[in-house]
C-alpha cells in the first residue's frame, strides 16, 4: 500500500489511565490498525471495549501510552502537527447538544473554520456548501434546540465539513436517537463517503449500522478482536453473541436451521440471501416429494396392471 | 413549565434597526439611557417618549411585543412609583392616617415609573433586533481596547455565546428533573422557605451535575474543531460601520443634547 | 385496579401564540396485569400522554381515573393513586442526587412517609429486584458506577415506591446489548413476579413484540392502532410504515420469506419463532 492512501496508521497503540482508585487500567492494548483513505470503516464493541478511547486518539484527543498514530503522514505524539490533523480528521460525538457551541445554526458551523482564520467570505461559502451536503440549508438561521436530534447531529457534522476534513470520526452518533434520526445520520455519512469520498470511521453498538460499512473492527476489553468484511464478521453469530452484540437476524436464523439440519449455507446475513436460499431448499424438497409421488402412482398403476 | 420568558430574546427582521451595527447600537442605547435620566419636565418625557415611539415603528416589531417586555417587571414599576409617592415629602394631596400624598411625591412616583418604562422599552429593543451573537460580538470589539489591561474580551464574549446557547437546553433540563423527582414525591411547591429551600436539593444536585458534564464534553469537543482560544480568529460577519449606524448614533447624541440643555435650562 | 383515560386531550401553551394540541381527545382502559407496548415516532404525543398517568400533567379536558380515583384532584387519596404510578424517565441516571445508593432509593418511599423499618426493607428489597447487592452497593456513591448500573439504580428507586403501575420510557436508550438485556430481564421479573402492570414506551419493536401483551401505537395525538403486537405487526405494517415507525426484524424477516411465496406462517415474534415456522414450512412442502 502507497503512503499517500493511508489515512490513518495505528502500531501497538496502548493507552494506560490511573482510576481514582489509583490503579492502572489499560483502556487500550497493543491496537494495529490501518485506516485507508476513502473506505468506510465501523468499529463495534460493548460499552468499556475501548472503541470510544481509541477514535479519541484519532484527532489527538488522547495521546498513546505506548505506540504511536499516525494520521495523514503525522506522529500524533509529535505536538507541532495537532492542529493540522484536527482539521484533517474531524468528530461527531454521542451528545448531540453537548457539541453545539452556537445559538445559531449556521454560526455553529462556521465556529470551525473562524477558529482556522479562513478569511470571513470562503467561510460564508464553506457554511453554505457545508449545509447543503446534510440538507440543513433551511435551518441556518434557526435555534439549535428546536432542532430533533437527527438534525442536531447534522448541524455537528457540517460543522466538521466546514473544516474541509479528509476523514470523519463518529463516535457512537446516534446511540441518543430516534429510528428517524438514526437513518438521518448514517444516508447523510454513507452519501459523503461516496461523493465526497470522505473517509468515515464509525463507532457504533448497533449491528444494522455496522453492516453497511466496508469493513468492521470488533473490539473487546481494550483489544482488537477482529477485523473483516460485515460478512465475515456477521456470520460468526456465536463469538458475536458472547460478546454481547447483535447480529443480523438472517444470520442468526440461517445459523439455527442449519444446526437443525437444514440445507442453509451459514455464509448469509441479508434476509434476500436467507429467501434464496430458502427457495432452493423447498423446491428441491418439493421436486422429492413430487417424484416420490409419481413414483407412488407409477407403482400404483404397475400393480394394477399386474392385478 | 418555564417557556413564556422573552426578556433577552431576538426576533429577526430586516429593519433600519436590526441592520444597525451592534456596537452602535450598544453605544447609543446607553447614552439614551442617561439621557432617560436627564429628563425632568413634561416636555422632555414627551421628546424621550416620541423618540422611544419613533425607533419601536422603526424596529417594525408588533407592539405588543413592547408590552411583554414591561409586563413581567411591572411589580418593580408600581413598586418604585409606590415608594417615591409615599416617601417623598412635600404638600399633602391626600392624607388618611399614616397614608400621605404629597405633590411631589405623585410627581416624583410618575416620573420614575416613566424613566423606568422608557428604560425597559428602550433596552428590550436592542434585544429584540439584535441576535446574541451580533451582541456579543459588539461587546467583544468594545471591549478589546482593554484588553491591554487584562480585560478578557474574547473570553468573556465566548462564555456568554455559550450561556445563551445553553440557556433553553438547561430549562428543559430543569422541567425534566422538576417531573422525575415530582414522580417519586418530591414536593417544590409547599412548606417554609427553609423546608423549600432544602426541597430543591434533589433538583439542583442533578443540574448542577448534568452541567459540568455538558461542559466537559463541549470543551472536547470544542478542542476537536481546533478551538485554541481568540488568537487569529476570523468571523463568518464581520461586523461594519454603515451610515446607518452615524445617522442612529447622531440621532440619538442630538435628543441627549435636547435634553441636557432642557435639564440645564430647569 | 385499573387506569382509565376518558377523552382526554392536552393543549400546551393554552392562549398563547405558542398554542398547540398535543392530545387530541384519547379514551382508553389500561386493565391490570397488562404488560403495555406504546410506539410512535418522536412528537407523536407518547410523552405527553404517559405524563398523564401519574398526574405530572392534567388533562386540559377529559379525566384520568386511577383505581376508580380522578389523580387531578387536589385530595390525599389522588396523590396516594398518582403514587401508584411509577415513573422512570429517560435517561433516569440523570436525577440521582443523595450521596450513597441507598439514600437515594430511600428518597421515594420516604416521601410516601412510610417509616423507617419500611423505608429500610424496600430499599433492601429494590436493590435485589434490580440485582444489586445490598452489603456491596448500599453506602457506596451512585456516581461511581458504570451507565447501566446507575439506571438500574434510578429505576430501583422508582420500585421502592412499590407501584401498582410502572411506566417506562425508553429505559434501554444509550445501552449495548448486554445491558438492554439486563434492564428488560428486570422489568420482565416485575410484570411476572410482583405483578406489576407495566406500561412501556420504546422505539425498539423487537423489545416490545417480545414483552407486550397489548400495543398501541400513537400518531398525532390519536390512537391510531390498539391490539395484540402480532396482529399488529401482520395486519397493519403499512400503516406502521407510513407513521415513520419500525417494525421488528423478525417481522420484516418473514413478511419478506412468505413474499417470495414460501409457505411460513407469520405468527412470529421471535428469532427461534421464526426457526421453527421455516422448518415447520419445510415439512408441510413434504
Amino acid at each position: 500500500m502507497k503512503e499517500q492512501d493511508i489515512m490513518i496508521e495505528a502500531n501497538h497503540v496502548s493507552h494506560i489511565y490511573t482510576d481514582e482508585n489509583g490503579n492502572d487500567v489499560h483502556a487500550l492494548k497493543d491496537v494495529n490498525l490501518t485506516i485507508r483513505r476513502g473506505e468506510f470503516v465501523s468499529i463495534i464493541g460493548t460499552n468499556g471495549s475501548g472503541k470510544s478511547t481509541l477514535a479519541k486518539h484519532f484527532n489527538v484527543l488522547l495521546q498513546p501510552s505506548e505506540g504511536n498514530i499516525i494520521v495523514c503522514g503525522h506522529d500524533t505524539l509529535d505536538e507541532s502537527h495537532i492542529w493540522d490533523i484536527r482539521q484533517h480528521v474531524g468528530m461527531v460525538f454521542q451528545n448531540p447538544d453537548n457539541q453545539i457551541v452556537a445559538a445559531v445554526v449556521e454560526e455553529d458551523v462556521a465556529f470551525g473554520p473562524e477558529n482556522l482564520g479562513i478569511p470571513s467570505d470562503e467561510i460564508r461559502q464553506r457554511v453554505d456548501e457545508a449545509l447543503a451536503a446534510v440538507n440543513m440549508t433551511d435551518y441556518a438561521e434557526h435555534g439549535p434546540h428546536l432542532l430533533s436530534g437527527g438534525q442536531k447531529q447534522r448541524v455537528a457534522i457540517a460543522g466538521v465539513l466546514a473544516m474541509k476534513p479528509d476523514c470523519i470520526v463518529l463516535d457512537e452518533p446516534t446511540a441518543m436517537l430516534d429510528p428517524k434520526g438514526r437513518q438521518e445520520v448514517l444516508d447523510t455519512i454513507h452519501r459523503l463517503n461516496k461523493e465526497e469520498g470522505i473517509t468515515i470511521i464509525l463507532i457504533t453498538h448497533f449491528m444494522e449500522e455496522a453492516v453497511t460499512a466496508d469493513r468492521i473492527v470488533v473490539m473487546k476489553n481494550g483489544m482488537k478482536l477482529q477485523e473483516g468484511t460485515p460478512r465475515e464478521i456477521f456470520t460468526q453469530v456465536d463469538t458475536l453473541k458472547s460478546l454481547g452484540l447483535d447480529v443480523p437476524v438472517a444470520a442468526e436464523v440461517a445459523l439455527k436451521l442449519y444446526r437443525n439440519g437444514m440445507d442453509v449455507s451459514t455464509d448469509i446475513i441479508t434476509n434476500d440471501e436467507l429467501g434464496r436460499a430458502l427457495e432452493s431448499v423447498f423446491s428441491s424438497s418439493k421436486l422429492e416429494k413430487e417424484i416420490s409421488i409419481s413414483l407412488s402412482k407409477s407403482t400404483e398403476s404397475i400393480s394394477k396392471e399386474v392385478r | 413549565m418555564l417557556n413564556n420568558i422573552t426578556i433577552g430574546q431576538y426576533f429577526p427582521g430586516n429593519s433600519l434597526l436590526h441592520r444597525m451595527d451592534p456596537r452602535a447600537k450598544i453605544i447609543g442605547t446607553t447614552i439614551f439611557i442617561i439621557a432617560i435620566f436627564l429628563a425632568n419636565t413634561p416636555v422632555a418625557y414627551g421628546i424621550v417618549a416620541a423618540f422611544t415611539i419613533g425607533a419601536m415603528l422603526l424596529s417594525r416589531l408588533p407592539m405588543q411585543l413592547m408590552w411583554t417586555a414591561i409586563k413581567p417587571l411591572w411589580i418593580i414599576i408600581v413598586f418604585t412609583m409606590g415608594i417615591h409617592i409615599f416617601t417623598t415629602p412635600g404638600e399633602s394631596l391626600i392624607s388618611y392616617g399614616i397614608i400621605n400624598i404629597t405633590d411631589r411625591g405623585l410627581a416624583m412616583g410618575l416620573q420614575m415609573a416613566a424613566r423606568l418604562i422608557f428604560l425597559i422599552l428602550f433596552s428590550s429593543l436592542l434585544t429584540y433586533t439584535t441576535s446574541p451573537i451580533r451582541l456579543t460580538d459588539g461587546i467583544e470589539h468594545l471591549l478589546n481596547p482593554f484588553r491591554r489591561i487584562g480585560v478578557p474580551a474574547h473570553e468573556l464574549a465566548m462564555m456568554m455565546t455559550i450561556a445563551l446557547r445553553f440557556i433553553p437546553t438547561l430549562l428543559d433540563e430543569t422541567d425534566r428533573i422538576m417531573k422525575a423527582q415530582s414522580a417519586r414525591g418530591a414536593d417544590f411547591v409547599t412548606g417554609s422557605l427553609i423546608q423549600r429551600a432544602k426541597n430543591m436539593v434533589p433538583l439542583l444536585v442533578p443540574l448542577f451535575i448534568s452541567a459540568f458534564r455538558r461542559a466537559d464534553e463541549l470543551a472536547i469537543a470544542m478542542e476537536a474543531r481546533c478551538y485554541r482560544g481568540g488568537e487569529n480568529r476570523t468571523r463568518m460577519k464581520e461586523l461594519s460601520i454603515t451610515y446607518v449606524d452615524f445617522i442612529g448614533v447622531g440621532a440619538i447624541i442630538i435628543v441627549t443634547i435636547i435634553l441636557a440643555v432642557l435639564w440645564w435650562l430647569n | 385496579m385499573a387506569i382509565q383515560l376518558d377523552n382526554i386531550t392536552y393543549t400546551y401553551g393554552v392562549g398563547t401564540p405558542f398554542e398547540k394540541q398535543a392530545l387530541k381527545g384519547i379514551s382508553l382502559t389500561i386493565e391490570n396485569g397488562e404488560f403495555l407496548g406504546i410506539i410512535g415516532h418522536t412528537g407523536s404525543g407518547k410523552s405527553t400522554f404517559v405524563q398523564h398517568l401519574n398526574g405530572l400533567l392534567h388533562p386540559t379536558t377529559g379525566a384520568v381515573i386511577v383505581n376508580g380515583v380522578d389523580v387531578s384532584e387536589k385530595t390525599d387519596e389522588a396523590k396516594r393513586m398518582r403514587h401508584k404510578v411509577g415513573m422512570v424517565f429517560q435517561y433516569p441516571e440523570h436525577q440521582l442526587f443523595e450521596e450513597t445508593i441507598a439514600q437515594d432509593i430511600a428518597f421515594g418511599p420516604k416521601n410516601l412517609g412510610v417509616d423507617e423499618e419500611d423505608v429500610d426493607r424496600r430499599v433492601r428489597e429494590a436493590m435485589q429486584f434490580v440485582g444489586l447487592d445490598y452489603d456491596t452497593y448500599a453506602d457506596r456513591s451512585p456516581f461511581h458506577l458504570s451507565g447501566g448500573q446507575m439506571r438500574r439504580v434510578a429505576i430501583a428507586g422508582v420500585v421502592a415506591m412499590e407501584p401498582d403501575f410502572l411506566v417506562l420510557d425508553e429505559p434501554s436508550a444509550g445501552l449495548d446489548p448486554f445491558g438492554r438485556e439486563e434492564i428488560f430481564e428486570e422489568i420482565i421479573k416485575l410484570h411476572k413476579e410482583k405483578g406489576i402492570t407495566v406500561i412501556l414506551v420504546s422505539h425498539n419493536m423487537e423489545d416490545i413484540s417480545r414483552m407486550a401483551s397489548r400495543l398501541i401505537v400513537l400518531d398525532k395525538g390519536q390512537v391510531v392502532l390498539d391490539g395484540k403486537p402480532l396482529e399488529i405487526f401482520n395486519n397493519h405494517r403499512h400503516i406502521l410504515q407510513q407513521l415513520g415507525v419500525d417494525v421488528p426484524p423478525v417481522s420484516v424477516l418473514v413478511e419478506s420469506l412468505r413474499h417470495r411465496g414460501l409457505p411460513i406462517s407469520n405468527e412470529v415474534l421471535t428469532v427461534d419463532d421464526a426457526v421453527q415456522a421455516i422448518i415447520e414450512g419445510g415439512c408441510h412442502v413434504k
